[in-house]
C-alpha cells in the first residue's frame, strides 16, 4: 500500500459481508445515508456499526434514536449478544433518545437546533466518540413545520460532524419517489445505501444496494442480507473468499461402499455434486446422506426444486427410507419451491435465511440445474458460487444434484459449477446386452485418494448398493444380468479366480 | 460569557402561579430577541404572575436533557401543568400566546 496513491480511508462496520462489498467499510470521518422502508433493518445496521466499532475497532460511539426508547434498543440487541449497559458503564457508548412530539411544539419565530448540537457535543466529548448513528431522522423533519430551517440545520449538522472527523450513519425512511422522504440524499454526497424488503413466496427477502459511494469501488449488485441470530449479515459474492477454515473430519455419505470408494467418506463442509441423466438415482444418494446425518443427530435442510416433499418422501420410502420420521424429529426440514417462482437472488436469500434459522449440518439442493430455467447462466453461476461459499464458511456439507440432459456429455454440468465442487459423483446409464443399468464413479474428490472404478449402482428396497462390475474376456463392462451370468460362469469355472479378481479390485481402489 | 450578561427579570417567587423557563445558547441575536419578546409579552399580561428562569445551555449543557431541548430558543411552561413548549425567538406574539395558552386560540 505504501507506493500507492492515498485511498479514501475506510471505516469498517464489522457487519458480516458488508465490508467486503465496499472494500473496507464506510467512508471514514464522513456521513453515510442508509435509506429503507420500515422493518428493513436500518436500526440494526446502525446499531451494529456503533457496537462493532466499540468492541472490534476501539472506537467509542453514540447512538441517537429519534424513535425507539433506549430500553427497546437494549432489548433488541441483547438477543444478538450485545450488552449495551456494559459499554455505557465503561463510558464508551451513549444512547440518546431524542423525543419528538409535534403536538407539543409551537413555532413562534426563528430558531435553530443548537439544543441538539449541544447534547450531541456533550456526549461526543464525554465518550471520545469516533462514530455516531442518527436513527430515524425523518422524525426530526416531521416534528418541525419550518422545513427551510430544518434543511439548513441538517446541512449544518453534517458539516459539524465532518469537521469533527466522526463517521456517521444516518438512517431514514424511504420516499415514494426519491430515495428518502425528505430528499436527504441531496445533502449526503459521500455514501448512500438502500435497504429493501420484498415478499416472495410468503418469505421476506431483504436486499442491500450501495446506491453511491464517492471515491470508492463498490459492488453494484443487490446483495441479499439476513437479520439472523448473529445480527445483520450481507451475502456478497466474495465474502467467503478462499480463506475459510477447512475441516479434516470425514463424514459418511450413508452408502458404505461409496465411503469405501472415497477412502473413508467426504470431508465435513465440502460440496458434493451428484450428476446424471434422468432417473439415475441422484435423489437416492441425497436421501442416504440425509439419513446418515439424521442418524448422527445432525440437522438437514432439503431444498426441493422439482418435486414436492411428500413425493420425495414417498419415493424414498420405496428404497427403504422413512424420511418423515426425521421431519417429525425436527432433524429434517424441506423447502419446496419452483425455480420460476421469483428470482435467483430470492432463492439464494431464502436458502440462506432458512439455513441461518435452522443451522443444518447438511444441505441438499435438488436439482441445482433447475436454476437454469428462465435465468441466464452467469447469474445462475454467481448464485451457486455464493451458495457454495456460504455453506463452506458455515462448515455445512452441501449436496447438489445436477440433471444431465440426454444429448450432453456426461461430464458437462449445465450450470458449470463443477470447478467449485469438491466431490463429484457421476451417475450414468449403462446399456449392455439389451439391458439398461446404472453405473457410478467418482469423477473427482479433492484431497481424497478415491477409487477410479466404475461401480454398478443398484437401487434396492434397502437403499443404494454399489457392486463391482465384471469384465468379460474382451474387457467390456458387464452389468445387470450379464454381470450375474458372468459371475455364475466364473463361479462355476474357478471360484478362486473371482476371489482374486475381487481382491485386485480392492487393492486398486485403495490406491 | 457569564450569568450577569444575561438580562434578568424581576423574579416573583412568592405567589407566582406561572413558571416559565427560557433556554438559550449564548447571546445570539435570536436569544436576545427571545428574551426581549418574552419581557414584552409578560408586561402585557400583568394580571398573571410569572416566575421566569433563563438558562444558557452553553454554560449548563447538562440541563438540555431534562426538558429534552432540541431547538434554541425554547420556552417551556413548567407551571401550570401540563408542560408546554414554544420554540423560536417569540417574534410571533400570536403564536407565543397560543403556545403558552395565555389567550384562547379563537380570539
Amino acid at each position: 500500500m505504501a507506493n500507492q496513491l492515498p485511498l479514501l480511508q475506510k471505516c469498517p462496520t464489522g457487519i458480516v459481508g458488508f465490508d467486503d462489498i465496499t472494500s473496507g467499510g464506510l467512508p471514514y470521518g464522513r456521513p453515510t445515508l442508509l435509506a429503507g422502508h420500515a422493518g428493513t433493518g436500518k436500526t440494526l445496521f446502525s446499531l451494529e456499526f456503533i457496537l462493532h466499532g466499540i468492541e472490534k475497532y476501539n472506537e467509542p460511539g453514540i447512538f441517537v434514536s429519534f424513535e425507539e426508547t433506549p430500553e427497546d434498543i437494549a432489548t433488541n440487541v441483547a438477543s444478538i449478544g450485545f450488552d449495551l449497559a456494559h459499554h455505557q458503564a465503561e463510558n464508551r457508548l451513549r444512547v440518546l433518545h431524542i423525543e419528538l412530539d409535534a403536538n407539543e411544539l409551537i413555532e413562534a419565530g426563528d430558531y435553530d437546533l443548537d439544543g441538539l448540537f449541544l447534547r450531541l457535543g456533550a456526549a461526543i466529548e464525554a465518550t471520545g466518540a469516533r462514530r455516531i448513528a442518527l436513527d430515524a431522522v425523518e422524525n426530526l423533519f416531521s416534528a418541525f413545520s419550518d422545513l427551510r430551517i430544518l434543511r439548513a440545520e441538517f446541512r449544518r449538522l453534517l458539516k459539524w460532524l465532518k469537521q469533527k472527523g466522526i463517521t456517521a450513519v444516518i438512517t431514514t425512511e424511504r420516499g415514494t419517489h426519491s430515495i428518502t422522504r425528505h430528499g436527504l440524499e441531496e445533502y449526503i454526497a459521500d455514501c448512500v445505501i438502500s435497504l429493501d424488503q420484498r415478499i416472495e413466496d410468503q418469505l421476506a427477502t431483504r436486499r442491500l444496494r450501495v446506491v453511491k459511494y464517492r471515491g470508492s469501488a463498490h459492488g453494484d449488485d443487490e446483495y441479499p442480507f439476513v437479520l439472523g441470530d448473529n445480527g445483520f449479515a450481507v451475502m456478497p459474492l466474495t465474502s467467503a473468499g478462499l480463506d475459510h477454515d477447512v475441516s479434516m473430519e470425514r463424514i459418511s455419505t450413508g452408502i458404505e461402499s461409496l465411503d469405501e470408494m472415497l477412502a473413508g467418506g467426504i470431508y465435513r463442509g465440502s460440496s458434493v455434486l451428484v450428476s446424471g441423466t434422468s432417473g439415475t438415482g441422484k435423489s437416492s444418494v441425497a436421501a442416504h446422506m440425509i439419513d446418515a446425518a439424521c442418524r448422527r443427530g445432525e440437522r438437514s435442510l432439503y431444498f426441493a426444486l422439482e418435486e414436492s416433499p411428500r413425493q420425495i418422501m414417498r419415493n424414498m420410502s420405496s428404497i427403504g427410507f422413512d424420511l418423515n420420521r426425521w421431519v417429525q424429529a425436527g432433524l429434517l426440514q424441506f423447502h419446496a419451491a419452483r425455480p420460476t417462482s421469483g428470482g435467483l437472488e430470492s432463492h439464494l436469500t431464502t436458502l440462506i435465511t432458512l439455513a441461518e434459522e435452522f443451522s443444518p449440518q447438511v444441505v441438499i439442493i435438488d436439482p441445482v440445474t433447475a436454476f437454469n430455467t428462465g435465468a441466464d447462466m452467469e447469474q445462475a453461476k454467481s448464485l451457486l458460487i455464493r451458495a457454495v461459499d456460504y455453506f463452506k464458511v458455515r462448515n455445512m456439507t452441501a449436496l447438489f444434484t445436477s440433471l444431465t440432459l440426454g444429448g450432453e456429455a456426461a461430464e458437462s454440468t449445465s450450470v458449470a459449477i463443477s470447478s467449485l465442487i469438491d466431490v463429484w459423483l457421476l451417475l450414468r446409464n449403462l446399456e449392455n446386452a439389451g439391458e439398461r443399468t446404472r453405473g457410478l464413479y467418482v469423477c473427482k474428490a479433492r484431497g481424497i485418494a478415491h477409487s477410479h472404478r466404475i461401480r454398478e449402482f443398484l437401487l434396492t428396497a434397502e437403499g443404494v448398493q454399489l457392486v463391482d462390475v465384471m469384465l468379460d474376456d474382451n474387457g467390456q463392462i458387464l452389468t445387470g444380468s450379464a454381470r450375474l451370468a458372468r459371475l455364475k460362469q466364473l463361479d462355476n469355472e474357478t471360484s478362486s479366480l473371482y476371489t482374486e479378481v475381487a481382491r485386485n479390485h480392492r487393492i486398486s481402489d485403495v490406491k | 460569557m457569564n450569568e450577569s450578561d444575561i438580562p434578568h427579570f424581576e423574579e416573583k417567587k412568592d405567589g407566582s402561579n406561572w413558571v416559565l423557563r427560557l433556554y438559550i445558547a449564548g447571546q445570539t441575536p435570536k436569544s436576545l430577541a427571545a428574551i426581549s419578546n418574552l419581557h414584552r409579552i409578560c408586561d402585557e399580561h400583568r394580571e398573571t404572575k410569572f416566575h421566569i428562569e433563563v438558562i444558557d445551555l452553553l454554560e449548563k449543557p447538562q440541563l438540555a436533557e431534562g426538558d429534552k431541548i432540541i431547538a434554541i430558543p425554547t420556552l417551556v411552561r413548567k407551571l401550570p401543568e401540563p408542560i408546554r413548549k414554544v420554540i423560536g425567538d417569540l417574534s410571533d406574539t400570536e403564536k407565543t400566546l397560543v403556545g403558552l395558552q395565555l389567550k384562547p386560540k379563537s380570539s
